[in-house]
């Protein structure tokens, strides 16, 4: 049984930088030595609203990098899309401002311990946490190429520095206002052939997550997903973020995608039964 | 420096250090708070109201946030009471966590199966009879909605149960006269009961148009029932001065937990707050200890129903 990220805690964040990214706000807070035992993958869950806030619930962000300076000490990077009332709240913050924070929080992308081919794949803001991820798969040695998608050109996520750490950026956008037009999915089975690749990292849509597992069981290639289920708690307490799931002897259960996930063996994720009443499976 | 104020209470026979209780199904099994204090430091852990059978529960969403509180359609996921009380029951013992077992089920019989595991269980200091869930598919199995059912759940637990393990029924607010609810299940032998359950509600997605949560309804918490529940312990302990309460709806501070001891309550659990803040419990534990010192209480029994004075 899966248990809470042995790691997390509570501490009073800072916020170093809030700048606006596109459709994004990228979001810098300092959290101390807490920093050291964030991995890609996993994330934050924050407190929004201030003290007489209506709203009681945390708001959960996936850490997209880290570091550590002499001047801030541990931050944490969050790119955040200004869509709800507690996003917009966070995204209002400014330098110096405090939050409450919960982290490290979930499971992170397992990382191979032979150098391999790794496709990263995000949809919209999913991108975020791969650009820490293919910094650490390229500090191991893998070949990493990325596929990025969105509706449109404002909302892909890909910053500068972060395409240094790929060796190829591949983007479609649905309205082909940037790269090329189609989805994620579109030249799939094209890329894992002529890459040779070995194992598929996404991030992003449930229904992305879905097509590319469904491509990827087609060629074998193992898939890791950070899944994207709406979460009351964050730390595993709540019931309310899970997934159906089955094992290897296929029986399903109900995972939390904050204690089991968010990163999940794509293969073994019910996505059609998702959303689907499973008692009796 | 806290103040000398002494905190212990009892729910029936039952003793505790502190009466700050985490509220079931809002703490799982106690594991995860545990990374965020030691669970010793609060009165009990109420598990997750547990079935006799594994249950998957209600598809997603399951979780809606509203203003200052929350849906939620869980639908009683859970192990099963075997592997419950072989893996989760002992773990919290050798954290010396004091536990209340909470159990839900179908029929009045499931209650008493659950009841004669539960005899053979040992460490156990009280049970929560949760005849109030209101994430079920037929409204006729909140058998909390009615004296007669209410009572016979009751008195199938206790006739297993005998004298030794304090018995608490947890009751809903979504009846007409929630006192003669509990007068029902007290006469049947319950040693106290918790109060509130969730409130039923509803929220209607803008974008589908249709019920958000998976299960349509769900089951309302956070601050915004907290009035409702202060209304029910005082209306039950008005009834009943000497049936023991377990409160709970919507605690979040120190002064809401008063609110609730005031009214009638001998301890207090706290649910959706530990979701927005896993050290809730020991932040409302502090503040309570700091408002009956400044009141002048030397001890939380005093408090306990003041209000009614």
């Amino acid at each position: 049984m899966s248990t809470i990220n042995k790691a997390a805690a509570q501490v009073t964040a800072t916020v170093i930088s809030n700048k606006r990214v596109g459709a994004y706000h990228q979001i810098i807070l300092s959290v101390g030595e807490v920093v050291r035992h964030c991995r890609p993958g996993n994330f934050i869950a924050i407190q929004v609203g201030g003290e007489s806030s209506r709203m009681v619930l945390r708001r959960a962000f996936a850490i997209s990098r880290t570091s550590e300076s002499a001047q801030f000490g541990g931050t944490v990077e969050l790119i955040v899309a200004p869509h709800g009332t507690g996003s917009k709240w966070l995204c209002a913050q400014g330098e110096g401002s405090e939050v409450d924070v919960v982290t490290p929080l979930g499971k992170p992308f397992g990382v191979p311990t032979e150098p391999a081919n790794a496709l990263l794949i995000g949809g919209g803001y999913g991108s975020a946490p791969l650009f820490g991820l293919a910094d650490l798969l390229k500090s191991r040695g893998c070949r990493v190429d990325m596929v990025l998608g969105a509706s449109n050109g404002s909302k892909i996520y890909a910053p500068m520095e972060g395409k240094r750490s790929v060796n190829s950026l591949k983007i479609f956008t649905e309205d082909g206002s940037m790269g090329e037009s189609g989805r994620v999915t579109s030249q799939l089975s094209s890329i894992i052939e002529e890459r040779g690749v070995e194992i598929i990292y996404s991030c992003g849509p449930m229904a992305m997550l879905k097509a590319i597992t469904e491509i990827a069981d087609q060629h074998g290639v193992i898939h890791q997903a950070s899944v994207e289920e709406s979460m009351a708690c964050g730390i595993g307490i709540c019931m309310t973020c899970v997934l159906p799931v089955k094992d290897d002897q296929g029986v399903i259960s109900m995972k939390r995608s904050c204690i089991d996930g968010p990163v999940m063996d794509g293969s073994s994720v019910c996505w059609d039964l998702v959303g689907k009443s499973t008692e009796g499976f | 420096m806290s103040a000398p104020v002494d905190l212990s209470t009892t729910l029936g026979n039952a003793w505790f250090p502190s009466p700050l209780f985490t509220a079931s199904g809002c703490a799982s099994s106690g594991k995860e708070l545990a990374q965020f204090f030691p669970l010793k430091e609060i009165g009990a852990v109420v598990t997750k109201s547990v079935m006799n059978k594994p249950r998957h529960g209600r598809p997603t969403p399951r979780m809606a946030e509203t203003p200052s509180g929350m849906l939620n359609s869980i639908g009683l996921q859970g192990p099963g009471i075997d592997a419950f009380l072989a893996n989760d029951v002992p773990w919290l013992l050798s954290q010396g966590s004091r536990v209340i077992v909470s159990i839900a089920g179908e029929t009045v019989e499931e209650y008493a199966v659950l009841a004669r595991k539960l005899r053979s269980t040992s460490g156990i200091s009280a049970i929560e009879v949760n005849i109030s869930c209101p994430n079920v598919e037929n409204r006729g199995l909140v058998f909390a909605t009615d004296c007669d059912t209410s009572a016979r759940v009751i008195d199938g637990v206790r006739k297993v149960i005998g004298g030794e393990i304090p018995i608490l029924a947890k009751l809903t607010p979504d009846v007409t006269n929630i006192a003669a609810v509990a007068k029902s299940v007290a006469d049947a032998g319950a040693d106290g009961v918790a109060l509130i359950n969730t409130v039923l509600g509803m929220v209607i997605n803008l974008d589908t148009m249709k019920p958000h949560l998976g299960g349509k309804t769900g089951g309302l918490s956070g601050p915004a029932i907290r009035p409702v529940a202060v209304r029910a312990i005082y209306q039950v302990r008005e009834a009943l001065p000497h049936l023991p309460i377990l409160g709970m709806g919507g605690v979040a501070s120190g002064r809401d937990a008063l609110e609730m001891i005031l009214a009638g309550a001998s301890g207090v659990s706290v649910g959706t707050a530990s979701f927005g803040n896993p050290t809730a419990l020991i932040s409302i534990k502090n503040e309570l200890r700091e408002l009956l010192a400044q009141r002048g209480f030397t001890s939380l029994s005093q408090a306990v129903g003041y209000a009614h004075r």
